[in-house]
């Protein structure tokens, strides 16, 4: 790989051990990628604090929570001190909510192990966002701009919709970027990678989130990690649409960019949306491919007694829980279910603002920050049954928890909380 | 060793080494968080052929990685818990699984002139020398 004389100077230590290791990983990955150079990078999303029994007696043996960064963020055994973060650098979601975490199942000493690396993090200069939508809360890269982002939701996201360019990055490479401001400069950083391989047409509306979900869940499970160009959009779909459509294609399948002709930015029409590839297949999606991805999302499903809703994966929005409070208000969670939702805590601060956390407390249900059932691998005690909004998390829960899964709409998800009873398909 | 069936892939190196062991293959790709368990090293996703099964130790003969960006996570805390595979066979590069390997430590190869899953076969034995860009792999006769 080819190294400017900047780069050649952090990996030789000009810049402290700590950058040299940061350095060595991505010449490591780059090579293993078989890419020609590294790329400059100033928009970094990533995770380097510590939340699990596990980290924590790492900490404990090997020399606290340097040992943990050097470890897991570097790839080296040797303790080197964490440096301070050079580039902008964001971070996601975690395997708990801090403030409220009795619920989640998690000891007070590994909360106050968390919040030590929590104030490590900030002290390195890395934003405590805690949300796998950043782009909701102050991260939203300009279309072109080189980013290095973890996060499958979030890099789909930022592919398609906003036109930036990442990889799906890991935990070593993202805090590599941040202490080096590189990146290999491979996939997605490149024009020719961008461009759609393949295609979909619509030949039904897809409008609702419900919609949204189910589509991406097809859609993933057949193009895997090629790049879809999806012709057919009626409505356009608005920002929580988009989210859903995306993490539920990254978690089926690992799509990592789609164009949607005539509403994703670099897909103005189906020429460009291809620059020149000829599909190499296309296919469409209708009635018929929509009721049999709903069965296949729901194949765990079979006892009608939900113990617990959970909403806001990704995240939720604003407007979202708005809707959430608006089906909510009145009414109330029944004794043998629970609802939990998830969003940034910035959004959380809003909602609140704006009477809707009242809303939910009122119904007996809670509004979480920081994570989310999969991450946490949290659900209410003697939970057996779940129901979601979002097909990624029906699809992990089942795998991570072994909790049965329905899928559908966050009306009937709201109803099935304040009932105890699925009712949807 | 006489009446053992011997075939040689070649290939490029992605991780540096050479490591031997015994083949799982798969032809589904794998997903990381959430798709295996590093504590004891097996695929839990749920569809998923190899579900149940164990990859510590093992080479593993797959097209590639999927889903969640928690891929390297899961396989370097495997590599810590002592659980991941001894080396890499795959397919189809991408940022996970180019990260994941190298985070492993385990020697690891692609781009093939023969399609790995078209050859081995779950239990063979392999060897990978990723440095030569060399895979070796010896079948029982009659297996």
């Amino acid at each position: 790989m080819r190294l400017t004389d900047e780069e050649k100077a952090m990996r030789d230590g000009r810049d402290g051990p700590a950058v040299a290791r940061a350095m060595d990983l991505l010449i490591r990955y780059g090579e293993a990628l078989g890419a020609q150079a590294l790329v400059e990078t100033r928009n970094v999303c990533g995770t380097v604090t510590a939340t699990t029994p596990f980290l924590r007696d790492f900490a404990y043996e090997k020399g606290g929570l340097d040992a943990v960064f050097s470890e897991f963020n570097l790839d080296t055994s040797e303790v080197v001190p964490t440096p301070r973060a050079k580039a902008f650098s964001s971070h996601l979601q975690l395997g708990f909510d801090p403030h409220p975490p009795v619920e989640m199942g998690v000891s007070d000493e590994i909360v106050q192990f968390y919040k030590r690396s929590e104030a490590a993090a900030a002290r390195m200069g890395v934003q405590i966002l805690n949300t796998c939508t950043p782009y909701q809360v102050g991260n939203v890269p300009t279309r072109g701009e080189h980013c290095a982002w973890m996060e499958s939701s979030a890099v789909v996201y930022c592919n398609s919709v906003l036109g930036a360019r990442t990889n799906t990055e890991g935990r070593e490479s993202a805090s590599s970027a941040m202490v080096t401001c590189r990146i290999p400069d491979w996939g997605f950083h490149r024009d020719e990678f961008r461009r759609g391989t393949l295609g979909v047409r619509l030949e039904m509306p897809v409008e609702s989130v419900e919609d949204w979900g189910l589509f991406g869940y097809w859609m993933g499970e057949w193009v895997q990690d090629r790049v879809p160009v999806i012709e057919g959009v009626g409505q356009v779909p608005n920002l929580p649409r988009l989210k859903h459509f995306g993490a539920a294609a990254s978690s089926s399948g690992g799509v990592e960019m789609f164009h949607l002709v005539g509403v994703t930015p670099e897909a103005s029409t189906v020429e460009q949306a291809y620059g020149g590839n000829r599909p190499t297949e296309v296919r469409t999606y209708g009635a018929k491919e929509r009721s049999e991805t709903l069965a296949r999302i729901n194949m765990t499903g079979i006892d009608r007694k939900v113990d617990y809703v959970m909403l806001g994966c990704p995240h939720y929005t604003i407007e979202q829980i708005w809707e959430a409070a608006c089906l909510l208000e009145g009414r109330k969670v029944h004794p043998d279910s629970a609802l939990w939702i998830f969003t940034p805590r910035a959004i959380k601060e809003v909602a609140t603002r704006n009477g809707y956390t009242q809303i939910i407390e009122a119904a007996g249900a809670k509004l979480l920050t920081d994570s989310c059932s999969a991450m946490s691998r949290a659900v209410p005690p003697g939970t057996r049954v779940a129901a979601f909004d979002s097909a990624k998390q029906a699809h992990y829960l089942p795998a991570i928890l072994g909790v049965q899964a329905w899928f559908g709409t966050t009306s009937q998800c709201i109803d099935a909380a304040c009932t105890g009873r699925w009712s949807g398909s | 060793m006489t009446g053992d069936e011997i075939i040689t892939i070649r290939g490029r190196k992605v991780v540096p080494g050479v490591a031997e062991g015994e083949a799982l293959v798969t032809t589904q790709a794998i997903s990381g968080w959430g798709g295996v368990d590093p504590r004891n090293g097996t695929v839990v996703e749920m569809r998923h052929e190899l579900r149940g099964q164990s990859f510590a130790g093992k080479v593993l003969v797959f097209p590639g990685a999927k889903g969640s960006s928690g891929w390297s996570a899961q396989f370097h805390v495997a590599r810590l818990m002592g659980t991941a595979p001894a080396a890499w066979l795959f397919n189809q590069m991408t940022t996970k699984v180019a990260l994941g390997t190298v985070v492993t430590h385990a020697p690891a190869m692609t781009d093939f002139d023969i399609d790995p899953l078209t050859v081995i076969r779950t239990g063979d034995w392999v060897r990978v020398d990723a440095d030569a860009g060399v895979v070796t792999v010896r079948r029982a006769c009659g297996a």
